[in-house]
């Protein structure tokens, strides 16, 4: 027999205000199942949670109601109040009558009705409440840092170092990312490889990191704490266990022409390759789309003729080039995946009125990094792609492919503007001579020293800031004519230039919204990677366990992405901290003799919790992991044959709920 | 509306402009970053072609016809108003005023011609008379800028109210004055041909 204690909070007068709370009390006395009811004034304090503790013990009470505010505020507090009066905690409900009553009617009889028939409900519900349990899980103490850029070595060292094993996969060669690829920093202006480098050393000779490099995540399956990932490593046709990064194959590699990724295109590389110098691991890889030894087996599977190489496995002195290197899927399990997979710029070939991407002395700011780099492609020297000549006038276009509707990105990238800035006061240092024109929309510069950093830019190192954008550039006697505004004095203006540099803004990597749903974490429509919650849970993921770091979540700077990373990383530490996981027993269960396998609960689970189990008689039926399970109601709602409930909420209770109102 | 056009070859960064009013005031007129509060508060500039912050940008982008051909650099007063408030503390009226000398040095007059004949015409009366006699600025004005009944309506119903006196009044030590004019007309020999000229001011003179 139920035996029922009703509780009715005043708020203050939050509710008191609005409704007759000594009157509900007495009301609810008479409901089925009521042996006691109460008001106060909080009972969300320490006296009023004892005054409930002290209620269960007096009259022996076995469910409980309490009616007050939103079960979002403090459902936590009641249930433990309950549970330290030796009670279940999910034998207490709670009635709101602060937000679906006092606080949305002004008539104080109309309230007092409308509260008591609330909790007349919730007493009829609280009746078929079952005692519930919590279930604990284990939990694989493993980070999977998906993406080796600044953000993903970072939260991958910090996460190492707190004791806990760390696998990295990057698809690419090497680590570093986008920040290996810059040659100063803004606005200290420190030299990028000479702070970062360090950092992927520390990374590569970490014991407690796994460094898988050239490699992807193809699936991801299971839940926080118990990650299952598959992973692509994709074959080197290098053995980097006996390779020892002597620098035999890619000095000799006859096959010279292959653009330079790193380099964004500015510079060309070999076949067998490392990205850069100080690239981690210092090893190669065969880029078999251009090695001509691969090119040429697949040539003689087709039945066709082509020049076979070889020159780098003759030359190889540990005899580590393995043409028979295949693709290979490792599984693996962990606790945690902490997303950074950065970004990629924009591709500025959709402007025809900045030339397509067509014009050779027309280049963006990565590539400009990339010139003025001492080991680019240029060594240093920042020269015209079309005729290798020094320039005299560089104009630099801020927000191309940022803050336009017409290319589908109306958002800001945030750091084009230090970067451009950065890149006029470098072009200076590298040549006094150069005369430095920045055409912007507006600058924006918040961060510790940045406003700073670009008024010296303008006041000491004399680049021309104008402000309006360009609408035309065109190609004139071997020069540049851009055409633009000064809006600040309503002129038109036309500079001539030897040389034009694209601030790109940052888009979503490549790949991005694949990843994103193999993983199964929620994006927007640029592919960036939304926030559990933008203010409050910045590095999480709508995923349990899933976190994020770094530019996979929009643009940002160095110091923005590091902190991040470290951010993700104390989340990890704290999962990892536990030893198994409480989860909520409010999930979805199948009653197997009803379920006709029909599965249309499966398709509809947001969270793939729905399992599928063969019967002894063969029949296959639905099974929830209720680690998995978020108590949706999605699949009870779609289950044609009720053989689904949802623990907490089953058609039982509901039903009693609606009965129970309608009868009043 | 003319295109300002910049060559390769160009520094306009380092604009000889610049180099002008840093050297005669002292003024790094790249500070400016345009917020337009200047313009904002000046009594003067609804008159102005250029607003005070377009003759500084001008000056950045080394454009001088625009800034010497301007009514603006004529029209300011000196009130100081845009100085007292400009974040970045750029001198303006300085400014102003060393391209109006500048002008003057050059013999370019402003495209609106009249407002360089009302300036020359409101000096002279000051020279002569130690303060304004106004209706010898209206005569003068008038005359000089060939318009000699133009606010004719006007002048008539101030006279008999009293507001305008036919008969200049002057201030009492005009010795002064002129000593001022002639400190200023030297100090101006001294920035051109670069010599000093020796002058003892007198004692109550700033030099
Ligand atoms: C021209 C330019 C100049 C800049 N200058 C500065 C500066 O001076 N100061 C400053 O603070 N910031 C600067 N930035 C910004 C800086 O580059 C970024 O803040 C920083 O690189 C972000 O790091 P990240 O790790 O988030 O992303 P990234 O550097 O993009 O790293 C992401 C990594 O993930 C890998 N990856 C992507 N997808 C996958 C996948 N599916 N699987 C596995 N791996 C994947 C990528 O290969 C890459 O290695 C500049 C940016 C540009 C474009
Ligand atoms: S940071 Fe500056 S250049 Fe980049 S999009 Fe924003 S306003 Fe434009
Ligand atoms: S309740 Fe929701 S989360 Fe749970 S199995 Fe059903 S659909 Fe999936
Ligand atoms: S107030 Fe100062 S900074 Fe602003 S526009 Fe005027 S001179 Fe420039
Ligand atoms: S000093 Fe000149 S520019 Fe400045 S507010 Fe006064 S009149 Fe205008």
């Amino acid at each position: 027999m139920p035996r029922i204690g009703v509780f009715v909070c005043h708020c203050g007068s939050n509710i008191a205000a609005t409704v007759d709370c000594a009157g509900v009390a007495e009301a609810t006395r008479g409901f089925p199942g009521v042996v006691h009811a109460a008001d106060f004034k909080y009972l969300c304090a320490e006296t009023g949670q004892n005054l409930i503790r002290d209620a269960i013990a007096e009259h022996r009470l076995n469910r409980v109601v309490v009616a007050s505010c939103s079960p979002r505020m403090h459902e936590p507090t009641f249930r433990k109040a309950v549970a330290q009066a030796g009670l279940n905690p999910y034998l207490m409900e709670m009635a709101n009558i602060r937000e679906h009553c006092s606080w949305v009617h002004a008539d104080r009889q109309v309230a007092t009705a409308k509260a008591t028939e609330i909790i007349r409900m919730v007493v009829a519900k609280v009746a078929r409440n079952e005692p519930l349990t919590a279930k604990q899980v284990g939990l694989t103490k493993r980070l999977l840092v998906i993406g080796g850029g600044i953000a993903g070595i970072q939260a991958a060292l910090d996460v190492a170092n707190a004791g806990y094993q760390v696998t990295l996969v990057e698809r690419t060669p090497t680590i570093g990312g986008k920040m290996a690829m810059l040659d100063k920093t803004f606005p200290t202006l420190d030299c990028s490889a000479c702070i970062l480098t360090p950092r992927m050393v520390e990374l590569s000779q970490h014991p407690n990191i796994e460094l898988r490099t050239y490699a992807e995540v193809l699936s991801v399956k299971g839940f926080v704490g118990n990650f299952e990932v598959e992973i692509l490593q994709k074959a080197r046709k290098v053995n980097h266990l006996t390779c020892t990064g002597c620098g035999t194959c890619w000095q000799k590699c006859p096959e010279k022409n292959v653009p330079s990724e790193f380099d964004v295109g500015m510079g060309r590389r070999t076949a067998s390759y490392i990205p850069f110098p100080q690239a981690v691991p210092n090893k190669p890889v065969s880029d078999t789309a251009n090695c001509r030894s691969v090119r040429h087996l697949a040539a003689k599977e087709r039945g066709e003729k082509l020049m076979e190489c070889r020159v780098c496995e003759k030359l190889c002195p540990t005899k580590s080039i393995d043409w028979e290197q295949k693709d290979e899927i490792i599984v693996d399990r962990f606790g945690a995946i902490i997303v950074a997979n950065g970004y990629d710029t924009f591709d500025h070939s959709v402007y025809g009125e900045y030339g397509y991407g067509k014009y050779p002395d027309v280049i963006t700011g990565l590539q400009l990094e990339r010139l003025m780099n001492a080991s680019g492609p240029t060594k240093g020297e920042v020269v015209r792609p079309s005729d290798g000549k020094h320039p005299h006038s560089v104009v630099f276009l801020a927000c191309v492919g940022s803050r336009d509707d017409k290319v589908g990105r109306p958002y800001c990238s945030k750091i084009c503007c230090m970067y451009t800035a950065k890149h006029a006061l470098m072009l200076k240092e590298h040549d006094p001579n150069i005369q430095t024109y920045v055409f912007y929309l507006d600058i924006r510069a918040a961060g510790r020293g940045y406003e700073e950093f670009v008024r010296r830019v303008q006041e000491e190192y004399g680049s021309t800031y104008i402000r309006g954008r360009v609408s035309w550039i065109y190609p004139q006697d071997g020069k540049l004519i851009i055409k633009g505004e000064d809006t600040l004095l309503g002129r038109p203006v036309e500079v001539e230039a030897d040389l034009v540099v694209l601030a790109t803004g940052i888009t979503a990597a490549s790949g991005a919204v694949d990843l994103m749903q193999t993983i199964g974490i929620s994006y927007d429509t640029y592919g960036f990677i939304n926030e559990m919650h933008p203010k409050l849970r910045p590095v999480e993921t709508n995923t349990d366990g899933v976190y994020l770091a770094g530019c996979a979540s929009g643009p940002k700077d160095i110091p923005d992405s590091v902190s991040q990373a470290s951010a993700a990383a104390v989340k990890v530490c704290g999962l990892f901290s536990q030893d198994y996981l409480t989860t909520d027993p409010m999930t979805s269960v199948v009653d197997q003799m009803k379920c006709v396998g029909c599965f249309l609960c499966e398709e509809v689970c947001p969270f793939r919790a729905v399992e599928r189990e063969t019967l002894r008689g063969g029949k296959v039926v639905a099974r929830i992991n209720e680690s998995v399970c978020k108590g949706c109601g999605l699949c009870v709602a779609a289950c044609r044959g009720e053989a689904l409930n949802l623990k907490g909420f089953t058609d039982q209770q509901l039903l009693a709920q609606v009965t129970a109102l309608l009868r009043a | 509306m003319s295109v300002l056009k910049f060559a390769s070859t160009d520094q306009p960064g380092r604009n000889g402009l610049l180099a002008l009013v840093k050297a005669k005031t002292g003024q790094d007129v790249l500070a400016c970053y345009q917020c337009g509060k200047c313009s904002a508060g000046c009594p003067l500039s609804s008159a102005m072609d250029l607003a005070p912050h377009q003759v500084l940008r001008a000056v950045q982008l080394g454009q001088r016809d625009l800034v010497f051909q301007s009514s603006a650099i004529w029209l300011c007063v000196t009130c100081q108003t845009c100085y007292t408030r400009c974040p970045q503390e750029v001198d303006l009226p300085k400014v102003m005023d060393a391209l109006r000398s500048q002008a003057i040095q050059e013999k370019i007059r402003p495209a609106e011609r009249t407002v360089k004949v009302f300036h020359d015409v409101f000096l002279g009366l000051v020279e002569r008379f130690g303060r304004l006699y106004e209706v010898g600025l209206i005569g003068g004005y008038n005359l000089l800028a060939r318009q000699p009944l133009a606010s004719a309506d006007l002048g008539l119903p101030m006279l008999t109210r009293g507001k305008l006196e036919l008969i200049p009044r002057r201030v009492k030590d005009r010795e002064q004055i002129r000593a001022i004019f002639k400190r200023a007309a030297e100090l101006e020999l001294e920035e051109i041909t670069g010599q000093s000229v020796a002058a003892a001011p007198p004692a109550s003179v700033p030099s």
